[in-house]
């Protein structure tokens, strides 16, 4: 997901000068591009000390903290925009930290594997779990606890009372906006409360 | 350094002609923006890094994050140690001589708060011609000392490196300052503090402080890794192993505990040891603000780092992440990093990669700046 394409197309959501907090932060590359290019500021929240120690050379500022913990540190509408870039497929709670995701952030972007996209489908049709560049995990060993697609987001979101601002898919670092659902191996979701 | 110049005190007192001991590392740079004061916890010093020549296994007390090309990097920055007030490593202290009497000061030396030691070594920084600090650190009560720095001279400083540290103590904390406190007064060779006459130490209450004290800096894990049931020596022959005494040294816990406790009677003051447990007690920057720490550090301008570790019960992560909460709440720059070691306390003294890796990476970033 730190292809420049795809930093790119999620940066382009992010309106210049906002405060940004990124949950899933990874080595900061995605903050430290915002504040170089949009002017943006904010946190990282990042669990692996190897990331924390990256944004901390990078100079990207880092909390580190469980996400399976939740967000209590941050107050409700405190940020401008709270990214979950690649980082929902990990979360045991997933459904708790859409909600506080969107209490925190006055807008959300979410993005992560869209498991229904045609080769994933191919490679269930033939009776075995997709591996692919995007999902490169065997079934037994993957990290992504959370398998879901495009339209069960659309699902998630509505349920859960979020507006969605924009929705599309990414593929080779190009937006698909047509048939994202098939034709995308990544989600990308742009929401508010509702 | 001396001070002819008397410093109010936060108690309403003041304290005159006093002096501070200090250590300096590395070499102050043309536009002096490159000094780093580095504040001591409990029972350390101004002797932060380095050996004094000839001394074997005088290692300044954070020699593993300080000096020569180590994190905290004296070939870059100028690394300020200063003892405080009230301390027993050089500083004025209850064992010198009060000017107004020509008496030790003993159980009368005034008492001293986190506040009055900023203030303090803030006149030191003056005297030495240093206007703005590129980091104030320290761990514990120095990582007190360094949030502290931020409240009272917030333009003075640009970041602050705060390891294992809280916004107070909690019940439990001055509890147990209280029981070692209790265990020096009640020495019977204390004299209400005033021991110094009689040439005798408190070295009972000393050595006991110093235990309990031990027992705090450390996890249940470590402890039962270290040491676990094990006996000093089995008694040859007993199915147990036990001598059925109650009074000798039977676990290697028990031993280890009495020599900790011994080594620090011997050259530790006990009147510092009640006012420095008192210091930590009164801190409280948010008391000021109807107990509300966001507002306490509303004033705080400087980027911070602060570390705290998994295993640290005495000031355990819970209360850095409320410090993270409150610099949030202000929108102030800050990186934390939650250290999973099993040391507890005293992991803030001892070698971790990621924990030295990250305050390394922080002060290179510090370092930039200057450039």
């Amino acid at each position: 997901m730190s292809d420049p394409h795809t930093m790119a197309a999620i940066a382009a959501l992010v309106p210049q000068g906002s405060r940004v907090l990124d949950l899933g932060c990874g080595d900061g590359a995605l903050l430290a591009h915002l504040q170089a290019h949009r002017g943006c500021t904010g946190y990282g929240v990042e669990i692996a000390d190897a990331n924390v120690l990256a944004c901390v050379q990078r100079g990207v500022n880092v909390i580190q903290l469980n996400l399976d913990e939740g967000l209590a540190l941050f107050e409700d509408a405190s940020f401008d925009v709270v990214l979950q870039i690649d980082t929902l497929q990990h979360l045991r709670n997933a459904e708790t930290m859409l909600r506080e995701t969107a209490r925190v952030g006055r807008t959300g972007v979410v993005a992560f594997p869209n498991f229904a996209h045609w080769p994933n489908r191919l490679s269930v049709l033939r009776g075995r779990m997709p591996v692919t560049k995007r999902l490169p995990y065997q079934w037994y060993d993957t990290p992504n606890i959370r398998v879901g697609t495009f339209k069960d987001f659309e699902v998630l979101a509505a349920k859960n009372g979020l507006r969605v601002l924009e929705a599309f898919g990414l593929q080779e670092g190009q937006a698909v906006r047509t048939l994202p659902n098939l034709r995308a191996g990544t989600a990308v979701f742009h929401f508010e409360r509702a | 350094m001396h001070f002819a110049e008397p410093l109010a005190l936060q108690s309403g007192a003041s304290i005159r002609a006093y002096a501070l001991s200090y250590e300096t590392y590395g070499t102050l740079n043309a536009d002096r923006s490159n000094a780093v004061l580095v504040c001591h916890a409990l029972n350390a010093s101004h002797h932060v890094a380095g050996v004094y020549e000839g001394q074997p296994r005088s290692e300044g007390w954070w020699d593993n994050m300080i000096g020569p090309g180590k994190p905290l990097d004296t070939d870059r920055f100028f690394v300020i140690g200063v003892n405080n007030l009230g301390s027993c490593f050089g500083s004025t202290g209850p064992m010198h001589t009060n000017p107004d009497t020509g008496q030790v000061y003993g159980a009368d030396f005034p008492v001293v708060t986190v506040e009055d030691w900023v203030n303090a070594q803030a006149r030191l920084l003056d005297a030495l011609g240093i206007q703005t600090l590129a980091a104030v650190m320290g761990g514990s009560l120095g990582g007190m000392q360094a949030l502290s720095w931020t409240l009272q001279y917030p333009e003075r400083v640009r970041h602050a490196v705060v390891i294992a540290s809280a916004p107070n103590l909690t019940a439990e904390n001055i509890a147990f300052n209280e029981v070692a406190r209790r265990a020096i007064v009640t020495d019977p060779d204390f004299h209400g503090g005033h021991f110094y006459q009689h040439s005798v130490i408190p070295q009972r209450g000393l050595r006991i402080a110093r235990m309990i004290g031990h027992i705090t800096y450390l996890s249940d894990d470590v402890m039962n890794e270290k040491f676990g049931r094990e006996l000093r020596e089995a008694v040859v022959g007993s199915a147990t192993g036990y001598r059925y005494s109650t009074q000798d040294v039977e676990f290697q816990i028990e031993s280890y505990l009495r020599y900790q406790g011994d080594k620090f009677s011997e050259y530790f003051d006990a009147n510092t040891y009640l006012l420095i447990t008192r210091a930590l007690d009164y801190f409280d920057p948010a008391r000021a603000f109807n107990g509300n720490l966001s507002q306490a550090l509303a004033r705080a301008t400087c980027k911070f780092l602060l570390v705290s570790f998994s295993t640290d019960w005495r000031f355990s992560p819970k209360r850095s992440r409320e410090i993270v909460r409150a610099l949030l709440d202000n929108q102030r720059n800050l990186s934390y990093a939650e250290i999973d070691a099993p040391h507890g306390h005293d992991a803030f003294l001892l070698d971790d990669a990621r924990y030295l890796g990250v305050v390394r990476s922080y002060f290179e970033s510090v370092s930039k700046e200057l450039a």
